[in-house]
Parts: structure tokens; C-alpha cells; sequence
């Protein structure tokens, strides 16, 4: 038993693999609790999708090079943002089906870009290979970890206050869409970060799952944070010794831990659970 | 507290093409008490969005003498705050000091200290450390009259703040109301209840389709004024026994 939880990391590239996933645990779930307090989870969606193109770009024009394809995804990201803005603007925040609209054809359009590549494995851009998280990628998931704490801490009360109550923050002349881009830039950072050892498609499933599962803990924003970083560990952790044990991509296997963990909050967590019914659903 | 005047010349207010206010012109003394009242859609929202500058007057001009932005404190309608956030009252009481502070100075153990004490000023002893989702509305009001509190703004506008709150939560902000009016500061605030325009308010500024009626309370709402503001039948406004329910 104890043999496969500690094998795995035995080889390096699992170690490797490891580090670069528990760096994103602490980076990415803290965005994914504002997203879900923001009401924004669709957003997440058009994110992991629309990198998808970004990347393909960056390897048709860069060569397999991770910066290449990530900064490919980043450049990506940030325009669907704007996009998404711009449509939700027009739209008085009913953007939902253009919101969708924008990432099927992501989709559709990464997947024919990557497809028209040799040499890319659709299937671990998709979903994640721990085997190609080489140094480089490690480097890259950590560089974006610390930008993304720190550039949080810096937004942090402006983006409290923005998320609380838009209307106060534009009446005492706050820049709300500032720290709202600039959240936004974040979460672009880190879903393209992840798409080396989870696959742009899992990667959102770290910020997110471990976010709305510890809404059924905690009542707290930190509290709320905190956990998140916690269940996202464990599922890290988790999920690698599956997917090396049972030879699953380790995108899939981390985010069906967290699915895991999410659903033992939803039932028997202290806030809003099925269990504790009712009260306190915001 | 001495706020400059707030001045309105000729002052047009439009949404899209439709003129909502046209032509208002007069004057917000310093310290005075007005009621802001008129049926739907007669713009007492947007004269007052466009008081705290959020809303550009299509044509003419107002002078806030002087005003920046952290002088006025504007209190919208409450369901504009996301109330599942979680949030203490004393943290959101302690936010409104960022209008002064900015976005990065801290909020030290005095700012803290000064969110408690506004909390108590509304009869909200010792709710410092609860959610804002587990307060009722009356309670959700309090927190935002301290909020406005802390705003400490020589100029205060708010938008029907007592629309539905319990009796008791009433009387309690209508004497902090009246506090601030014996500080000093200009207060406009839009209201339905005309009964209580006329207890409680000075001064009353009456929109209408028709002409704008600015002046003394007594002076503004009287039964010819009122009908030709479409206000003559007092049952078809929320009066008081609404805010009870």
C-alpha cells in the first residue's frame, strides 16, 4: 500500500510533476474562489478553451518550445477576456450564449490548428502528460504561482470591494474594470501555466473544484482561500498516484480527486451541504 | 461641517434619447435637508447618479463647488450589493473608508476600531464579526448607514433608504439622518413616503413629466402640486404601513 503512494515519485519526472502541480495549488484555487464569489465559473470555460488556439499558434510559429506556446495562450486568453468584456458590456451581463458561442469555436478552432501540427499529441495538450513537464515547464509553473500570489495580494482589497459592491466602488471613483482585467490576467496566467502537466481543458478543474468545495467549509473569504489551497494539495498529491498507478493522464485523475473531495463537501460539509440543508444556499 | 452649495443650472438629464429631467436649475444649500420625490421613471435615481458624478448631464451644468469625489457619499438602492459574499459587517463598514484611503493604504487597528464604533452608533452592538448574508433587512440597512458613517462625506445622497426596513430600523436611521443634518452636511435622499417627506424633511425637490418643484417642504407638497406630479392619490405611494411588511 505504501509502496503505491511513495513509488511514483521515485522517478524524477514525477517529482518533477509533483512540485509543478502543488506550486499551481497554491496559485490557482484562491483565483477560482473569486470566480465563483464573482458568479463567473462560465468564465473559466471560455478561458481553458479559448488558450486552446493561442497555443496552437504559438507552436506553428515558436516550434514545441513551452514559452512559445504559452505566451501563444496567454496573448489568447487575454483577448477572449476583452472579447468576453466587450460582449458582456453590450449585453448587460446576459453574455452567456455568445459567451459559449466564443469558446465552442476556440475549441473547435485549437483542435484544427493543433491536428494540422506534427509532432503535437492532441491528447496531452488536451489532458495533460506529467512525462512533459520537463525543467523549463517547472520554471514557467512557478514563475506564474509567484506573479499570480503576488499580483492577488496586490488587487486584493480592491477586487473584495469590486466583487461586493461594483456600485460603491464606482461611486467613490474606484477603477473597477482595472482590477477586473487585471483578475482576469491572473486567471489567463495560470490556466495556460497548467496546460503542460494538466492539459488546458483539466486545468481550470484545480482552480475551480477545490474553490466550491470549500464554500461548504468555511464562511470566511480566507477561510474560504485557505481551504481551497488545501483540498487542491491533497488532490494533487492524489490524483498523480493515480494516474501513475492506473496510467490515466494526470490532468483527469488530479481534477476527478478534487471532483471527489467536492462531493464529500457537498454532502457532509457545515455550510449549505445536502446534509445541513438549507439555511444558509446564498 | 460647512459643504460649498451645489449648484444647477439648466440642468438636462437623458437615458438614450428620452429626456428625463429637462431644465433644472437651483440650488442644494450647505446643510440642507432634502426630500427627492416624483413617480417611477422621473428620474430622482439619475439626478442623484448624476450629483455623485456617475451620470453626465446631457446639457447645462452642476457646480459641486469645489466637491471631489470622497465628499460625496452616495448609498444606492441595497440590492445592489452581493449580500452571499462573505463578508463581516465590520469589514464591510470598514471598506467605505477605502473612498478616503484609496485602493492600497492600509486599514490600520484605528480604522477598525472606528468600524466598530459606527456599527454601534446603529444599534448593531455586536455584530462586528457577522456574515452581512445573515443579516435581515433592517440589519443590512444599519450596516450601510455605518459604512456611510465612516464615509464621513460633508455631502450624503441616498437613494430610498428606507424602503424596507422594519419600523423600529427606521426611527433609528432617521435619527442618525437628523444627526448628520445637525453636523452640518447636505443631504438629499430620494423617498416614496410622503408622510415622512413631510415629518421629517425641510426641503423637497418634486419631479415630474411636467416642471420641476423645488422649494420648502410645505411650500412643494401641496394638493395641487401633487396632482399634477401624478402624486394626488397618497395609497397608490408606499406609505408607511408598507415598510412595516
Amino acid at each position: 500500500m505504501l509502496d503505491l503512494i511513495l513509488d511514483p515519485f521515485t522517478m524524477p519526472f514525477m517529482r518533477r510533476a509533483l512540485v509543478g502541480c502543488l506550486v499551481l495549488s497554491v496559485a490557482a484555487p484562491p483565483l477560482g474562489v473569486f470566480l465563483v464569489l464573482r458568479r463567473m465559473s462560465l468564465m473559466s470555460d471560455v478561458m481553458q478553451h479559448g488558450v486552446l488556439p493561442g497555443i496552437a499558434l504559438g507552436a506553428m510559429v515558436g516550434g514545441l518550445s513551452v514559452y512559445a506556446m504559452g505566451f501563444g495562450g496567454v496573448l489568447a486568453g487575454l483577448a477572449i477576456a476583452l472579447l468576453a468584456g466587450f460582449l458582456s458590456r453590450r449585453t448587460g451581463g446576459r453574455e452567456d450564449s455568445q459567451l459559449a458561442g466564443v469558446y465552442l469555436i476556440a475549441l473547435a478552432a485549437g483542435v484544427a490548428l493543433v491536428s494540422s501540427q506534427r509532432g503535437i499529441d492532441l491528447t496531452h495538450l488536451l489532458f495533460g502528460s506529467v512525462l512533459a513537464v520537463d525543467d523549463t515547464a517547472l520554471f514557467g509553473m512557478a514563475g506564474v504561482a509567484t506573479i499570480t500570489v503576488f499580483g492577488l495580494a496586490i488587487i486584493w482589497r480592491p477586487l473584495i470591494l469590486e466583487s461586493l459592491d461594483p456600485g460603491f466602488m464606482a461611486a467613490t471613483g474606484g477603477h473597477g474594470a482595472v482590477w477586473h482585467l487585471s483578475f482576469l490576467a491572473l486567471v489567463v496566467l495560470c490556466v495556460v501555466s497548467g496546460f503542460v502537466a494538466l492539459g488546458t481543458l483539466m486545468a481550470v478543474g484545480l482552480m475551480m473544484l477545490p474553490a466550491i468545495a470549500a464554500r461548504h467549509w468555511s464562511d470566511s473569504l480566507s477561510g474560504q482561500v485557505c481551504l481551497a489551497v488545501l483540498i487542491a494539495m491533497l488532490s494533487s498529491v492524489g490524483g498523480l498516484i493515480v494516474s501513475f498507478n492506473l496510467d490515466v493522464p494526470a490532468g483527469p485523475a488530479i481534477v476527478l480527486s478534487a471532483g471527489a473531495i467536492w462531493a464529500v463537501s457537498l454532502i457532509l460539509g457545515p455550510h449549505a451541504s445536502l446534509l445541513r440543508n438549507g439555511r444558509q444556499i446564498a | 461641517m460647512n459643504p460649498p452649495p451645489i449648484t444647477l443650472d439648466r440642468v438636462t438629464l437623458r437615458h438614450g434619447r428620452r429626456d428625463i429631467v429637462r431644465d433644472l436649475s437651483g440650488v442644494f444649500a450647505p446643510g440642507s435637508l432634502t426630500a427627492l420625490i416624483g413617480p417611477n421613471g422621473s428620474g430622482k435615481t439619475t439626478l442623484l447618479r448624476a450629483l455623485a458624478r456617475l451620470h453626465a448631464p446631457a446639457q447645462g451644468r452642476i457646480d459641486l463647488g469645489g466637491l471631489v469625489r470622497h465628499d460625496i457619499a452616495l448609498l444606492p438602492q441595497a440590492s445592489a450589493m452581493d449580500r452571499s459574499f462573505p463578508i463581516t459587517c465590520r469589514d464591510v463598514v470598514a471598506l467605505g473608508m477605502t473612498a478616503r484611503l484609496g485602493p492600497f493604504r492600509a486599514i490600520g487597528p484605528a480604522h477598525l476600531d472606528a468600524a466598530d464604533q459606527a456599527l454601534v452608533a446603529v444599534g448593531l452592538h455586536d455584530h462586528g464579526k457577522r456574515q452581512i448574508g445573515a443579516l435581515s433587512a433592517g440589519q443590512f440597512q444599519r450596516v450601510l448607514f455605518a459604512r456611510m458613517i465612516v464615509q464621513d462625506a460633508p455631502v450624503l445622497l441616498l437613494d430610498e433608504p428606507f424602503s424596507a426596513v422594519d419600523p423600529a430600523t427606521l426611527t433609528d436611521l432617521l435619527a442618525i439622518l437628523h444627526t448628520w443634518h445637525l453636523q452640518g452636511r447636505t443631504i438629499v435622499t430620494v423617498l416614496h413616503d410622503l408622510d415622512l417627506v413631510h415629518d421629517a424633511f425641510p426641503r423637497t425637490l418634486m419631479l415630474s413629466e411636467d416642471r420641476p418643484i423645488w422649494g420648502t417642504t410645505a411650500a412643494t407638497l401641496t394638493e395641487a402640486n401633487r396632482q399634477r406630479a401624478g402624486l394626488s392619490s397618497r395609497s397608490a405611494w408606499s406609505p408607511r404601513h408598507h415598510h412595516a411588511a
